[in-house]
């Protein structure tokens, strides 16, 4: 029979979240990040009958220690709640089960939430501050702020919302943020691509602007060929081949 | 050579950072483009060239994003090259944008491979700690965590340091040949990144409906910019 899960102290949730950043630290094609997976539970489990090094201490991280795979920014709502599952001593055949079923929905939710959404928009924002004249430390601190203020809101946000709800997490992953977030933060990201990429665009070019009109032409042209082959072509192999010939030419002709 | 070696180490220890940052720790994406060739360039002394460089291969870099398993370029080492290789060009060399950005592509590429190699010795590793991961020891967790972090560190390390060691003097040759002009060899890299960026850009956000119109009005609202600043 299981029992709620205690309140963690504020230092295991600190050590929780600080190595939830290097969940993927491990990373290898046997079990991905499972064993990431245990150290960032590890600290939780301490907290269970019989302390460090007991039974059932060994026998939960040898559970959590198995395949695993998710968005590393979305890992934390797997750990909080599996941290939660293994103080309230949920069975372990649910615990397994869960192990496994949650996977795909962190990896889809997290990957078109971050890696499709939010870091694209991060980066086009600070192409955008490039293009309009600020400096390095501006750029890079504009791109840096915006990325991580979001990240490390969600690493927090999934960690607190799993341990709050354990296995019943299924509902954290309902939250508006993550159903709708994906489509709002890809708008907002047209919408800066658009603006960015001709500012910074000119801004590489420089003073020397007498062909930016060419330029803009055939990165268009460019762009929309890459589109049509979608999937088919990865644009910056062709522009590595692109430039080795570019080179060449320049040296020997 | 030694002391060119040596010189180039404080870059190395900057491509270990970022390398780290890829995929093992924090992932705080200072191993992105932007940030990390600009980091390079000021170590070299020059930040705005490495932001520059940064840019040219941060409009690469929004084609290859790190979805799951897949095989990506590993930004942080390759931006660490592709920066310190611009920035240590004097000003309005012509071609040295072309060969820099060249160079941080295939160092890009190189870099996926070793990412892969570091993923299988972690592999081999825990099979060497199976019995004692099977039975809930914390310290062989630990031990493969922090023997993961220290094999991509050393990767990362290694592959900037090597990579500067072949790359800076072939530079050099390749630049004193150099015969297109300044502008024309800037053109040409910027438009293929632009058509890369805008290749990428249409991919990731055409199956949102309406993306298209919040595109064409953010291309309204650039144009506005690009005439009126």
């Amino acid at each position: 029979m299981s029992v709620t899960a205690p309140r963690l102290p504020l230092r295991t949730r600190a050590a929780m979240f600080l190595r939830l950043l290097a969940v993927q630290g491990a990373w290898n094609y046997e079990t991905l990040m499972g064993n990431g997976i245990a150290f960032a539970v590890e600290p939780a489990l301490r907290l269970m009958p019989g302390g460090r090094g007991g039974e059932k201490y060994r026998a939960a991280i040898a559970r959590q220690n198995s395949y695993f795979n998710a968005n590393p920014y979305l890992a934390g709502l797997a750990v909080g709640a599996l941290a939660s599952a293994e103080l309230a001593g949920e069975p372990r055949e649910r615990i397994e089960r869960f192990h496994t079923a949650c996977c795909g929905p962190l990896g889809s939710v997290g990957d078109r939430l971050v890696w499709a959404g939010w870091l694209p928009a991060c980066s086009l924002l600070a192409l955008a501050g490039f293009g309009l004249g600020m400096g390095p430390a501006g750029v890079v601190l504009l791109f840096l702020g915006s990325f991580n203020a979001g990240t490390l809101a969600l690493r927090y946000w999934g960690l607190h919302a799993g341990y709050r709800e354990g296995l019943r997490v299924a509902s954290a992953l309902g939250a508006p943020l993550l159903r709708k977030g994906p489509a709002q933060v890809a708008r907002a990201s047209a919408l800066l691509a658009g603006i960015a990429i001709p500012l910074a665009v000119r801004g590489v070019i420089g003073p020397a602007r007498g062909a930016l009109e060419i330029v803009f032409a055939a990165a268009v042209v460019g762009a929309v060929a890459l589109a049509r082959f979608h999937g088919r072509v990865e644009g910056w192999r062709l522009a590595v081949a692109g430039l080795v010939l570019f080179t060449l030419l320049s040296v020997v002709r | 050579m030694i002391t060119i070696a040596l010189g180039l180490l404080p870059l190395a220890l900057l491509g270990a950072v970022l390398g780290l940052d890829v995929v093992s720790f924090p992932q705080a994406m200072i191993s992105r483009p932007l940030a990390a060739a600009t980091l390079a360039g000021a170590l070299v002394g020059r930040a705005g060239h490495g932001l520059i460089a940064g840019v040219v291969l941060e409009l690469f870099a929004l084609e290859t994003l790190p979805f799951g398993a897949s095989r990506y370029p590993e930004w942080g080492s390759a931006s660490v090259v592709g920066g310190a290789l611009y920035a240590m060009q004097p000003d309005g060399t012509a071609g040295a944008l072309t060969v820099a950005v060249c160079a941080a592509l295939i160092t890009g590429y190189v870099g996926s491979w070793t990412m892969i190699w570091n993923r299988r010795l972690i592999a081999r590793w825990a099979a060497g700690l199976r019995d004692a991961l099977t039975s809930g020891s914390c310290d062989a967790v630990t031990s493969l965590q922090l023997r993961g972090l220290t094999s991509d560190f050393a990767r990362g390390g290694l592959l900037t340091w090597i990579a500067l060691l072949a790359l800076a003097p072939l530079e050099g040759a390749i630049l004193a040949h150099w015969t297109f002009s300044a502008s024309d060899s800037r053109a040409a890299v910027v438009i293929l990144a632009g058509a890369v960026a805008g290749g990428a850009i249409w991919k990731i956000v055409h199956n949102t409906k309406g993306t298209n119109w919040f595109l064409l009005g953010g291309v309204a609202i650039g144009s506005l910019l690009l005439l009126v600043t």
